[in-house]
């Protein structure tokens, strides 16, 4: 039961940093807009990211909830040691969304809200990141590891932004612009990912999730090469997919290194018996209605 | 200040900050779904362009209380670790439920907001009134785990279920629901009845104003006695607040009220236990370092005196338009006293969480836990208290601006 709600966890931070992570990602692409389309390019961002975007943070609070509610002394100590970095995060939220509606409803200032969430979309992350790394060195948050989970983190999400974005764009000259930041952010992230391994602090990454991203990380650069966006998207979710999961395994047993781990934390039977089938209920309205709203907004399921 | 002040600090502000967002997201996709079944029904234009212009008032509010209602679902561990690793395990169930009933209501928002073209009329009224349900639902979880807080049960053994169902659960739930549709409403009415006031007779405005008053009128009617049944509840569960509230220092049989000047013997002993002999409890009962502050009380008079004048208002409001011919009152004193209303209800509601929120201190959980007790033992709290102070303030700040401006536009 305890792993079970470990791998509901992984499953929805898999989910944050695939949806969540494509927002945050589109920020980042608002920031780094250029060329002659630049306009273009921030439009089709924000069109993208205006009717899912608030939905994407029900993975975040479904990872804290699930969090109290099945492992509280864990919460209680992650919250104490990483408060700077989620202190930091939380704020970096709150300023990217706000100043997104503020843009699309607000009469004036609509450039500097802009800008405020476009900074806010790119520094973000990397707080995020930092506070994961963070979980496996005990809390120390600005060490180089830390740092280097943070802007992998960042330049993953700009990857999978920058994909998504290659379907989403409704000509091709913006898509030409999507692929080449898709390409760039691939062959980004898989530095980073190479020098995040080298730095860390114990054998992080098992083998053969490392030679899989490696084999995904190429086919994606293969698609993206031959402008086949439609197999560049599932291959993107699926390289986050398995480097969220490729850092849940390295963490495994610990939700704090070196001494909090899963079973030493856990919530009383009661509790747990009676959260999982509450879970199980809400997936059954979550997931279809997620799946209409994509339906409805996105190229999914047509 | 001290630690614990900041970290105390932080958490009422983020959620007396939150609450207002909270509410409208509540009570706006009612009255935005109201006008959209007005127009499918009349055919009349105007009804759609007011379901719009709310539905633009209501996304940036939705905004600001999605991001600033994560923070509070973190801000619970990162000032108050210990009381969440004593609650969590109570308490995750509505929580989780909570976050269920958000996504529902953010994702079916999201279909309501862009899905104009794409949905069928209909569909897109059932997704609005999905809307407006998840969003009172999301309120109810939230407000279960406050009367938990304040009427704590089940610890030992562990019963989630039955914390979700505590002496405090109804009438918190009830009244708070209540003062989330009477303040958006209000606030909303005034805002029409002041732009009445400038284009007298101007139908877009009327519309608006009579949706308003259809849920003004009826909450705050009943608001005074959801209220009243609060105060005999808390009087049976937490003796100590109620003494706070009425500033009432010695037990005793035939407790007076006070009236300004006036006082009635018995009548708290009445109010509180329907019997004028009844003995009520004074604060000489605990330490005087344990007594709630002061502001309990002046809150509780605030959120008493505006909710009166609220029902006055409503019962006048009422009046007018039956003997009207059901027609809206036109006349220019009546629409200032609408204006002058507007903000009542959030005060009053502010108010009222001031009431049960400093007046459960010492305690995060009633007589389980104190508060000082619970805060995190990280230092230099001032740093978070100070930035998110600016930027909410900031947030509040410019969302009046943006709401001035679209309310301008119209």
């Amino acid at each position: 039961m305890i792993l079970t709600l470990a791998l509901v966890m992984l499953a929805a931070l898999v989910l944050y940093a695939v949806l969540a992570g494509a927002d945050f990602g589109g920020g980042a692409w608002d920031l780094f807009a250029a060329g002659p389309r630049a306009k273009a390019q921030r439009e089709l961002v924000s069109h993208a990211l205006a009717p899912v975007w608030e939905a994407n943070h029900v993975w975040l609070i479904l990872i804290v909830v699930i969090l109290f509610t099945a492992f509280p002394p864990a919460f209680a100590a992650l919250m104490t040691a990483l408060h700077a970095p989620l202190m930091l995060m939380l704020a970096g939220i709150v300023m990217r969304g706000s100043a997104f509606v503020f843009r699309q409803y607000g009469k004036s200032g609509n450039e500097m809200w802009g800008r405020v969430f476009a900074v806010a979309s790119t520094v973000t992350p990397v707080f995020l990141g930092m506070a994961l790394g963070a979980m496996s060195t005990g809390g120390a948050w600005h060490g180089v590891f830390p740092l280097c989970v943070g802007l992998f983190s960042l330049s993953l999400f700009a990857m999978v932004a920058a994909v998504f974005l290659t379907v989403e764009a409704p000509e091709r000259a913006l898509q030409d612009d999507f692929r080449l930041r898709a390409l760039g952010a691939a062959i980004v992230s898989a530095a980073l990912a190479a020098v995040t391994a080298f730095v860390a602090p114990r054998p992080f990454v098992p083998l053969p999730a490392a030679a899989s991203s490696v084999v995904l990380g190429a086919a994606l650069l293969g698609a993206l090469w031959l402008r086949r966006y439609g197999a560049a998207r599932p291959l993107a979710v699926a390289l986050v997919t398995l480097v969220v999961i490729g850092w849940g395994y390295g963490q495994y047993p610990y939700l704090l290194v070196p001494n909090v781990t899963l079973h030493a934390v856990a919530a009383p039977e009661p509790t747990l018996r009676l959260l999982l089938p509450t879970l199980g209920l809400g997936a059954l309205v979550l997931f279809p209605s997620l799946f209409w709203l994509m339906r409805v907004f996105k190229t999914v399921g047509r | 200040m001290t630690e614990p002040l900041f970290a105390r600090g932080q958490m009422a502000y983020s959620l007396a900050f939150h609450i207002v967002f909270a509410a409208v997201g509540i009570a706006m996709p009612l009255m935005m779904v109201l006008a959209e079944v007005m127009w499918l029904r009349t055919k009349d234009d105007g009804w759609l362009t007011l379901a719009k212009r709310w539905m633009k008032g209501t996304a940036v509010f939705f905004a600001v209380g999605a991001v600033s209602g994560t923070v509070l679902s973190f801000e619970l561990g990162l000032l108050f670790p210990s009381f969440m690793e004593k609650a969590g395990a109570v308490i995750g169930m509505p929580f989780s439920l909570e976050g269920f009933a958000f996504f529902t209501e953010a994702i079916f928002l999201g279909l309501y907001f862009y899905g104009w073209k794409q949905l069928k009329p209909w569909v897109h009224v059932a997704c609005g009134v999905v809307v407006a349900a998840s969003g009172a639902l999301s309120a109810l979880f939230v407000t279960l785990v406050n009367a938990w807080m304040n009427t704590p049960c089940c610890m030992e053994p562990i019963d989630p279920l039955g914390a979700m169902v505590t002496p405090f659960a109804f009438h918190e739930v009830v009244h708070g629901t209540l003062a989330a549709y009477m303040a958006t409403a209000f606030a909303v009415a005034a805002i029409h009845a002041w732009q009445l006031l400038e284009k007298p007779g101007d139908p877009f405005h009327l519309k608006a104003l009579t949706i308003a008053l259809v849920v003004a009128v009826p909450t705050a009617l009943v608001q005074p006695l959801a209220g009243h049944h609060a105060g005999q509840v808390v009087a049976v569960h937490q003796p100590m607040k109620l003494a706070a509230l009425e500033g009432h220092v010695k037990t005793g049989p035939r407790a007076p009220i006070h009236l300004g000047p006036v006082d009635i013997p018995g009548g708290l002993s009445f109010l509180a236990f329907n019997d004028f002999d009844a003995v009520v409890k004074g604060l000489e009962e605990i330490p005087q370092a344990d007594w709630p502050h002061p502001i309990v009380r002046l809150s509780w008079l605030a959120m008493v005196a505006l909710g009166t004048l609220a029902a006055a208002w409503a019962a006048l409001t009422a009046l007018l338009v039956w003997r009207n011919n059901r027609q809206l009152p036109r006349d220019r004193r009546w629409l200032w006293a609408t204006v002058l209303l507007g903000p009542a209800g959030y005060i009053a509601l502010e108010a009222g969480w001031v009431v049960t929120e400093v007046g459960r201190q010492p305690w995060v959980i009633y007589g389980v836990l104190r508060t000082h007790d619970a805060v995190t033992p990280v230092t230099g709290l001032w740093a978070p208290f100070a930035g998110f102070a600016v930027i909410y303030a900031g947030l509040a700040g410019v969302v009046a601006k943006v709401l001035y401006d679209q309310v301008k536009a119209t």
